[in-house]
Order: structure tokens, then C-alpha cells, then sequence
């Protein structure tokens, strides 16, 4: 099994570029325009889907933050909550909906954010669905080296946030230079990074084990992530962290989908494809980072999301800000559904965490029934 | 040769295991800790770390014949019951059964645990090999990492709602041998030891699996029934280990790797070498988790799973990426 190629089972892949390419041909020339008009016809037609999805996704993920407002022990009214929200004071809902539902529906929304769209921008630059910042390491990094500022050395705020993407960044380094060797091969940097993570893992598990306690809620927040205990301070960083480095990474949104066909076609097509590269890999790593640092390595968001988006999609759409709402959508319902619906008060990572594990398993098996390299 | 040796190094080992601790003793009081008495401080300090070093001693060994068959097995370098998920099914079973069902009796425990071992080992090795080609390295290996996965947050879920057992989720997440007693090694015992006798069993079989199944049939080898007899008995070796220690990792990757360079491929002579060169990894992580954070102690899965990923990695970057 050959391990260096794009995949080849989903036209998605590859039919975007290859269409840039025809429609950049296209339009000088004096074609019978049968070709351009289906071309242009596709185009719309997909661009028409693109805007359906995004609209739905972002409808999905503003009822969900709408209901984390809502819903919970006590139920509030819609017109107090958006009363609370607009900063009026209103008797009783001020404190629980705006100190304690805010910040956890603001770091829901966020976080998930940035997992899906970091997620799916290594997903694509790998040209590999596993090869997701939560299966390859840097989540546990972040998860590791946050642990550490915080119950360790009793750090709080921004400084937590720079341990984790220091720590997030060394990661991505040292599984892309131990996986290097006469070129990245996808297979070679997944295991190497599922040995990392493995490593990265029990350091958290010893900085936890250090702590006075064995506390199983926070032990729980850095192994599956929770939103927990979220408040402004944490939410802030993410927030500035998403703003400035979710618009680098959409940007470079074009220049990704023309890397999955390989870097020499990209730079035949005028990618400059080191640069891209480096400016993905410090954009979505600096993401996961922040969001980890804030909410613990929520489990397989970042892994879920972008294949989700692509399927809704479609093929040829840049999945970017799709697997963002997906991800954001995904953490908000799966804590909405930890919170209040199973009796027990389930953190939002061992939610996705049992939802999400059968669908990687599913994806190993389609991937080996389809006889494709994964 | 080199067995003497590593019966040596063992022997060091522990007498080093039972002397430090968060309490150095001398050695007049080992031994009369040894022969049961405990009216000082330090001899009672020996008689707590006698269970522990044995109980060391035996997962070790027990995890690296497991490692070891199961590389011949699977005839995959990678094959380890942490990474293949047999471990994080067994740790699954036992929170289950104590969440759900009240269980409480350790022989019980044991056997609820070699189930879920037996369970996890079946469900890796078909997810792992479906498709063209049948199970790779990769495939088992991704297969047993996301099974991995999946067992430990099924495990955490069952968990949470009873507060009452959540100490004991602590140590189905780290693997350990803080907590031997005597009683506990000899009710484990006859499991790892049912388990070992099937493994020595095939070891013949094993080399003749090697070369590959039509050529084993082709000699004779009844390839079906050597690899189920030996599956069989790894799995009673993890789950049982699992059961008493928690889910301990890399024990079986590292073992059989160190020792197929010093002893060479022959299984006859590689499982008795395994078991003790498990016995001196485990024991020695144990000594170094005490020994490094004084005066805690870390713990030997959170040792060995440091010690054990280079190692992985190390493996994955010698072989191409064709074979993989």
C-alpha cells in the first residue's frame, strides 16, 4: 500500500483546483461555452450550497447557544436571557445567566470554533482525515503543558495560554521532524504522533496525580476537557486568540485546497507552498492552543469536524468555516446534552468523547474496506 | 548467557526495590523484614514493599510474554496490549461491573477483566483487519488507538455518576502497584500463571507462524489453533494484570524488541528471556517512580508509558513506510 498520494476516493479532493484551473483558461478564449457555462453552472450551484450550509450550521449553533442560556436547573424566559445579554439587570437570571451561562455558552461556541477550524486546516494541509490535532499530539500539549501552568506552578490568565501554545507548537515540531525522513509520509507522522500523545498523556496524568487531590473534575477537564468552572478570564484569551488567528488561516483557505493535490501541482498554480504552510501550521496550532489552555482537549472535535463540514458541503467548497460552526455546534450540544439531559451532569469531552470514538473506528474501517491507503 | 545476567540484574533490582523508598532501610532490617518480622519502622516499610516488588516482578514478566506473543500473532512489531487496546478493555469491563453490577470479589474482578481483554483483543484485530491486504501494522495499531480511545471515555462515562467509586477511577487511569498485598498476587496467580503455560505452549508454533501462514500449513502447523491457543493465553495474561495493576502500557513494545537483538527471533528462548526482562523494566520503573519525586511517588504506568514511547517511536521511524 502506497502511502504518498492524495486520496483518491472522494472527487472533493481534487475536482476544486483542477475547475480553478479550467475557469482561469476559460473566459479569454473563444470556447463554444457549453464547457465554461457548466463549468460556471457548477460553480453557482455550489456556491448556492456553501451559503445553505453555512447559514443552517450558523442557525444550528445560535439555537444551541440560545438553549445553554436557557436550559438548565432553572429555566429563564427568552426575553429575560436577551434582557440579561443586552446588559439590563434583571433579579436572579443576572447572575446565573450572565456569570455562570455566558461564559460557558461564549467558550462552547469559541472553542469548538477553533477546533474545527484548526482541525480540518491540518486535516487538509496532511491530506488525511486522522492526521487531527487531538490524534497526532498537539492537543495533548497544550493539555499537558496547560495542566502544568495551572496546577503546578499556580499560574492563571494569559500566562496558561503561553505555556500551551509554546508547548503546542514544540509538539508540532518535534512529531513533523521525528516523522521526517526523505519527505513527511502521512502513515509515518500519525503513529508517531499517536506515540506522543500516549507520552504527553501520562505527563498530564502525573502533574494531575501531583496535585493535593485526585480531583476528578479537573482531572477530567485536562484528559477529555470540560467547560466547567468557564469564566471571563479564561474566555477572553480564546476569543483575541480567534479573532486574530481564524482570519490568517481562512486567508490561506485557497492555498490549502491547491496543497491537497501535492506540492508540485500547488506551486505550479503560483502557491507559494512553505509559506503556506508555515502560516497554516502556526494558525491552527496557536487555535488549538488557546482552546485547550481554556477548556481542556475537548474530545475529537477537532477530529470530527472537518469531515462532517466536507460531507455537508459537498465536494469542491472550502470546508473552513463550515467544520468551525460544526465544531462550535458540536461542543455547545454535547454539553447542553451532558448538562441536563442523563441525570448526571456529564463534562462537554467525555460526551464527544463517547460519540465521537465509534465514528473514528467507522472511518478506519470504510478506510480499509475501500482497500485505499489511509 | 544473557540470562544470567538478567537473573542478576533482577535480583539487584529488587533487593534494591525493597531497600528504597521514601524510607532508605539498612540492611539488617530487610533481613529481618524478610523473615516477617516488623517491629521497626523500617522493617515494617520492607514488609509493605515485599507484595509490591513481587506483585512488579509478575506484571512485568506477564505483560512482556503477553507483548511478545502478540507480536508473533499478529506478526507485527507494534503489537503491545496498550496500544492495541486490550488493556483500556479490560479496565472498561472492571468499571462497568463495578458501576453497574456491584462488583466487588477480586476473583470475579479478574475474570470480568480477562473477558473484556478477550472482547477488545477480538474487536481490534477484525476492525484492524478488514480490507484489502488484512491487518497491517498500521491498521492494528490505529485500530487499537482509537479503540483505546473509545474504551477510556465509555470507561470515564460509566464512572462519573458514582462518586462513591471515583478514588478507584483513578487507578483504572493510571496503571500501578502501589496497592499489593500478598492476598492479591495469589489470587491473580493462577490466571498469569494458566496464561504463561499457554504461551511457553506455542512458542514452537509461534516460530513456524513467523514465516508466514501458507508456508506454516505447508509444514504441518495447525495455524488457527496456535495462534487462538496463544491469543488466548496473552489475553489472560492482560486482563488479569489489568485487573490487579491498572492499565500499565509499553511493557510489552519495549521488551521483546530490547531482547530479539541480544537473543535473536527463536520464541522458545525469547519468552523465558521476555519474562524476565519485563520483570526488571517494571520493578526498575518502580524503584525510579519512588525513587525521582521523593517523597511521592509517581506512579509505574505514567514511567513506563515515558520511557516506553520513544522506544515506539523509535520503531516506527527504522522500518520503511511501504511496510507500514
Amino acid at each position: 500500500m502506497s502511502t504518498q498520494q492524495p486520496p483518491r476516493g472522494r472527487v472533493s479532493v481534487d475536482a476544486h483546483p483542477h475547475l480553478d484551473a479550467v475557469r482561469q483558461d476559460v473566459p479569454g478564449t473563444p470556447s463554444p461555452g457549453s464547457t465554461a457555462a457548466t463549468v460556471r453552472r457548477i460553480r453557482r450551484r455550489r456556491a448556492v450550497r456553501a451559503g445553505v450550509v453555512i447559514g443552517v450550521l450558523a442557525a444550528v449553533v445560535l439555537v444551541a447557544f440560545t438553549a445553554t442560556l436557557v436550559i438548565g436547573e432553572r429555566w429563564y424566559s427568552i426575553p429575560d436571557v436577551v434582557a440579561v445579554v443586552t446588559g439590563h439587570d434583571v433579579p436572579g437570571a443576572s447572575f446565573t445567566v450572565g456569570r455562570l451561562r455566558l461564559p460557558r455558552a461564549v467558550l462552547g461556541a469559541v472553542t469548538g470554533f477553533c477546533f474545527g477550524l484548526a482541525g480540518v486546516a491540518i486535516q487538509t494541509m496532511l491530506r488525511n482525515p486522522l492526521a487531527s490535532p487531538d490524534v497526532i499530539g498537539i492537543s495533548s500539549g497544550a493539555s499537558a503543558a496547560a495542566a502544568f501552568a495551572i496546577i503546578t506552578l499556580g499560574l492563571g490568565g494569559a500566562a496558561v495560554s503561553a505555556f500551551a501554545i509554546v508547548a503546542a507548537l514544540a509538539v508540532a515540531l518535534v512529531v513533523y521532524l521525528l516523522a521526517y525522513r526523505d519527505g513527511v509520509a502521512g502513515t509515518r507522522l500519525i503513529l508517531i504522533g499517536i506515540g506522543v500523545a500516549a507520552m504527553l498523556e501520562s505527563v498530564t496524568a502525573y502533574v494531575l496525580s501531583r496535585a493535593a487531590q485526585w480531583d476528578l473534575q479537573e482531572a477530567t477537564r485536562w484528559l477529555t476537557g470540560s467547560l466547567n468552572g468557564a469564566d471571563w478570564e479564561a474566555v477572553l484569551p480564546t476569543v483575541v486568540a480567534l479573532a486574530v488567528l481564524g482570519p490568517v488561516l481562512l486567508g490561506q483557505g485557497r492555498d490549502l485546497a491547491a496543497l491537497r493535490l501535492g506540492d508540485e501541482a500547488a506551486s505550479a498554480q503560483g502557491v507559494r507552498v512553505e509559506r503556506t504552510r508555515v502560516l497554516v501550521i502556526v494558525a491552527a496550532v496557536g487555535l488549538v492552543a488557546f482552546a485547550t489552555a481554556a477548556s481542556g482537549p475537548i474530545a475529537f472535535v477537532a477530529f470530527l469536524s472537518g469531515p462532517i463540514a466536507a460531507r455537508l458541503v459537498g465536494a469542491g467548497t472550502s470546508p473552513l468555516v463550515p467544520a468551525g460552526l460544526v465544531g462550535a455546534a458540536l461542543v455547545l450540544l454535547a454539553d447542553l446534552l451532558g448538562q441536563n439531559a442523563l441525570g448526571v451532569r456529564y463534562p462537554v469531552g467525555v460526551v464527544t468523547g463517547v460519540l465521537g470514538s465509534p465514528y473514528l473506528v467507522w472511518l478506519i474501517i470504510r478506510t480499509n474496506r475501500r482497500g485505499t491507503s489511509l | 548467557m544473557w540470562f544470567v545476567v538478567s537473573l542478576a540484574v533482577l535480583a539487584g533490582l529488587v533487593l534494591l526495590s525493597v531497600t528504597v523508598g521514601a524510607r532508605a532501610v539498612s540492611a539488617d532490617e530487610v533481613l529481618a523484614g524478610l523473615t516477617g518480622s516488623s517491629r521497626t519502622v523500617g522493617e515494617a516499610a520492607v514488609a509493605v514493599r515485599l507484595p509490591r516488588t513481587l506483585l512488579a516482578v509478575v506484571i512485568g514478566a506477564s505483560l512482556a510474554i503477553a507483548g511478545t506473543v502478540m507480536q508473533g500473532v499478529t506478526r507485527n512489531p507494534l503489537a503491545d496490549p496498550g496500544i492495541l487496546g486490550v488493556n483500556a478493555g479490560a479496565s472498561l469491563a472492571v468499571v462497568t461491573g463495578m458501576a453497574w453490577f456491584g462488583l466487588s470479589a477480586a476473583v470475579a474482578t479478574m475474570w470480568v477483566a480477562v473477558a473484556g481483554a478477550a472482547v477488545a483483543a477480538v474487536f481490534v484485530s477484525v476492525v484492524g483487519s478488514l480490507g484489502r491486504g488484512g491487518a497491517s501494522p498500521l491498521k492494528l495499531a490505529l485500530a487499537g488507538a482509537a479503540s483505546s480511545a473509545a474504551f477510556a471515555s465509555l470507561a470515564v462515562a460509566v464512572s462519573l455518576p458514582r462518586g462513591d467509586i471515583a478514588e478507584g477511577v483513578r487507578s483504572w487511569q493510571i496503571g500501578g502497584v502501589g496497592g499489593a498485598t500478598a492476598d492479591r498476587i495469589l489470587q491473580v496467580l493462577p490466571f498469569l500463571a494458566a496464561g504463561a503455560l499457554l504461551c511457553a505452549a506455542t512458542a514452537k508454533g509461534l516460530n513456524t507462524l513467523a514465516l508466514g501462514d501458507d508456508l506454516a500449513a505447508g509444514l504441518g502447523e495447525r495455524v488457527a489453533l496456535t495462534r487462538g491457543l496463544a491469543a488466548t493465553g496473552a489475553v489472560l495474561l492482560c486482563g488479569a494484570s489489568t485487573a490487579v495493576a491498572g492499565p500499565i502500557g509499553f511493557v510489552g513494545l519495549v521488551v521483546p524488541h530490547a531482547y530479539r537483538l541480544l537473543v535473536g527471533t527463536d520464541h522458545r528462548w525469547l519468552l523465558p528471556f521476555s519474562a524476565v526482562g519485563g520483570a526488571v523494566l517494571l520493578v526498575a520503573a518502580d524503584v525510579l517512580g519512588r525513587v525521582v519525586a521523593r517523597p511521592e511517588e509517581i506512579d509505574v504506568g505514567i514511567i513506563t508509558a515515558i520511557v516506553g514511547a520513544p522506544v515506539f517511536i523509535a520503531i516506527i521511524r527504522r522500518r520503511k513506510v511501504r511496510s507500514l
